[in-house]
C-alpha cells in the first residue's frame, strides 16, 4: 500500500512538473501560432508515456538506488572501513588510503551516467541530426568516462584539499584548447553534454559521496567542499566527447589515408 | 498484438541494458569491496523492476510526444517569421520549466538554511522564505535569458564557443568575489535547471530551429542551449549572493 501511494504522489509531483511546460507549449501553438495540433491523440499518448515512465523511473531510484548508494557511499567514506587494517586512525590520511572511495566514484558516475534519461534523449538525437556519424552508444561511453574521470577526481581533490578552482581552470583552459582543435561539428554536443549529465540519477549519489567525504575528513567543510563535484560532471565529458570526435577523426582519416599510401607504392 | 509485444519486450530489454551497469557496480561494492549482503531485499527487486519499466515508458514517450512537440513549435514559428513571438516563447520556456521544477525548490530551501546558519540573513522563517523565493526567480529568470540568447545565436549563427567560453571566464570572475556561502550553491543550480523533460523539449526545439532556418546546420547551431542553460544560472546566483548578502 505505502508503495501504491508513494507511486500516486510520485506522479502527482510530475505532473505538476509537466503542466507548465505543457500549458506554455500548447499555449504558444494555439493562441500565437493559431495553430491546430498535429497527431495529438498520439502526442497525448506519449505525454502519459513519459509521465508513468517518470514516476515509475523515480520511485524506483527511491526504493532501490538512492538508499543502497548513499548507503554504500557513507560506508565507503567511513573511517572504520578506511583504516579497518590498521590498531588505530592514523593522525595524518594519505591520499592512497582512500583508493576505494576513488574507485567507487569513478564505478557509479559511469554507471549512473549510462542510464541517464536525459543523455540517453541528447544521444539519439545527436546520431540522427549527424545522419549516424556520432553513435548513440559512443556518446554515451564518452560522457560517462568523462564523468567517471571527473567524479573520481573531484574526491581525490576533497581528500587531498587542493582548491577547487586549479582543477576547474586547468580543466577550462583544456576545453578552450581542444575547441579551437576538435572538429566544428561537436563543439556545441560537447558542450551541451556537460549540462545533461548532472541529472536526475546522478546528482543524489555523488552529493552523498560529496558530502560523506566531506563530513568525515577533518578539516573538510560540508558547505564549500561538499558541493563542487557536481561542477566536475559537467566539466570532464566536455573534454572527452571533444576527445571522442578527435579520435573519430582520427580514425577516419589513417583510414582513408592507408589505401592512398599502397596505391603509390 | 504480437508485433505491439515484441516491441514492449525489446524496450525492457533496452533498459535493462542501460541499468546493468549501476547493477554491477552496486554487487561488486557490496559483495567484494564491503563483503556485506544486500538489505531490504525485497525493496530493491520491486525498485529495479520500477525503473527498468519507468525507462522503457520514458524512452517510448520521448519519441512520440517530447521530440515531435519541440520540433513542431520550431517549425511553425520559422513559418510564422515572427522573431519577438518567437523570443518571447523562448523565455516563458526556460522561465516557465525552471520555476516549478522540484529539484529548484529543494535546492534554493537548503541554501536559504546555509545563508541564515551562517549568519548572512535573520534566521526567521519569513526571511529564509523570501531568500529562497529570490533565488528561485533569479534561476528561472537566468534559464528563460539562457534559452533566449540561445535562440537569437542560432537565428544569426553566432559559434557558441564565444559565448561559453566569455561566460566561463565570467564566472571563474565573479567566483573571486562572490559570497564563500553561495559559490557552491551556485555551481549546482546550473546542474538543477537541466531536468529529463526539459532537456529533450530543448535540444528538439533547437535542432528544429537550426533546420528550419536556411544556411544554419543543425549539428553546429541545433544544439548548445543546454550548455546556455546550464552557465547562465551560475552567473546569476553568485551575483543574487553579492548584492543580497
Amino acid at each position: 500500500m505505502t508503495l501504491l501511494s508513494q507511486l500516486f504522489t510520485t506522479l502527482l509531483q510530475t505532473l505538476l512538473d509537466l503542466i507548465p511546460i505543457i500549458a506554455i507549449i500548447f499555449g504558444f501553438q494555439i493562441i500565437v501560432l493559431r495553430q491546430k495540433i498535429a497527431n495529438l491523440k498520439n502526442i497525448l499518448l506519449g505525454l502519459f508515456y513519459v509521465l508513468l515512465g517518470l514516476g515509475f523511473f523515480l520511485v524506483g531510484l527511491e526504493k532501490a538506488l538512492f538508499p543502497l548508494g548513499k548507503l554504500m557511499a557513507t560506508q565507503l567514506t567511513d573511517p572504520a572501513f578506511i583504516y579497518a587494517g590498521l590498531e588505530s586512525i592514523p593522525l595524518t590520511l594519505h591520499w592512497a588510503d582512500y583508493i576505494w572511495v576513488y574507485l567507487f566514484a569513478a564505478a557509479i558516475g559511469f554507471a549512473t551516467t549510462i542510464a541517464e534519461p536525459a543523455l540517453i534523449a541528447v544521444a539519439i538525437k545527436a546520431h540522427s541530426v549527424s545522419g549516424g556519424a556520432i553513435g548513440v552508444w559512443g556518446l554515451r561511453i564518452a560522457v560517462a568516462i568523462g564523468v567517471a574521470t571527473g567524479i573520481s577526481l573531484g574526491t581525490f581533490r576533497i581528500v587531498t584539499g587542493t582548491p577547487l578552482h586549479y582543477y576547474i581552470i586547468v580543466g577550462y583552459v583544456i576545453v578552450i584548447i581542444q575547441t579551437m582543435r576538435a572538429p566544428k561539428m561537436i563543439i556545441p554536443l560537447a558542450y551541451d553534454s556537460g549540462g545533461v549529465t548532472t541529472s536526475t540519477v546522478t546528482v543524489p549519489l555523488v552529493a552523498a559521496l560529496g558530502l560523506g567525504l566531506a563530513g568525515t575528513i577533518p578539516g573538510r567543510s560540508v558547505i564549500i567542499d561538499g558541493f563542487g563535484l557536481i561542477a566536475f560532471a559537467s566539466l570532464f565529458p566536455m573534454i572527452t566527447v571533444m576527445g571522442y570526435a578527435q579520435l573519430s577523426e582520427w580514425r577516419y582519416k589513417r583510414n582513408i589515408e592507408k589505401p592512398y599510401e599502397q596505391e603509390n607504392k | 498484438m504480437n508485433r505491439l509485444f515484441i516491441n514492449i519486450a525489446r524496450t525492457l530489454l533496452d533498459s535493462v541494458r542501460d541499468l546493468m551497469p549501476i547493477i554491477v557496480v552496486i554487487a561488486f561494492f557490496q559483495f567484494v569491496v564491503l563483503k556485506q549482503s544486500i538489505p531490504n531485499i525485497e525493496d530493491i527487486l520491486v525498485g529495479t523492476l520500477f525503473v527498468v519499466i519507468g525507462l522503457a515508458l520514458f524512452i517510448n514517450g520521448l519519441q512520440m510526444a517530447l521530440f515531435p512537440i519541440g520540433e513542431n513549435i520550431a517549425y511553425a514559428f520559422a513559418k510564422k517569421g515572427s522573431t519577438v513571438w518567437l523570443l518571447i516563447f523562448a523565455f516563458a520556456l526556460g522561465f516557465g520549466t525552471t520555476i516549478a521544477e522540484p529539484a529548484l525548490i529543494a535546492v534554493s530551501a537548503e541554501a536559504a538554511k546555509v545563508a541564515a546558519s551562517a549568519g548572512l540573513i535573520a534566521d526567521l522563517a519569513g526571511a529564509r522564505d523570501s531568500y529562497a523565493y529570490g533565488l528561485r526567480i533569479t534561476v528561472a529568470f537566468s534559464v528563460g535569458l539562457a534559452i533566449l540568447i540561445g535562440v537569437i545565436r542560432i537565428i544569426k549563427g553566432w559559434p557558441l564557443q564565444y559565448l561559453i567560453i566569455g561566460g566561463y571566464i565570467c564566472v571563474v570572475i565573479m567566483t573571486a568575489f562572490a559570497p564563500k556561502e553561495i559559490i557552491g550553491i551556485a555551481y549546482d543550480s546550473g546542474g538543477v535547471t537541466t531536468s529529463t523533460v526539459t532537456v529533450p523539449l530543448v535540444t528538439a526545439l533547437g535542432v528544429g530551429l537550426a533546420s528550419s532556418i536556411r544556411g544554419r546546420n543543425p549539428m553546429i547551431d541545433g544544439f548548445g542551449l543546454i550548455a546556455l542553460a546550464s552557465l547562465t544560472p551560475m552567473i546569476f546566483v553568485m551575483a543574487y549572493g553579492m548584492v543580497v548578502h
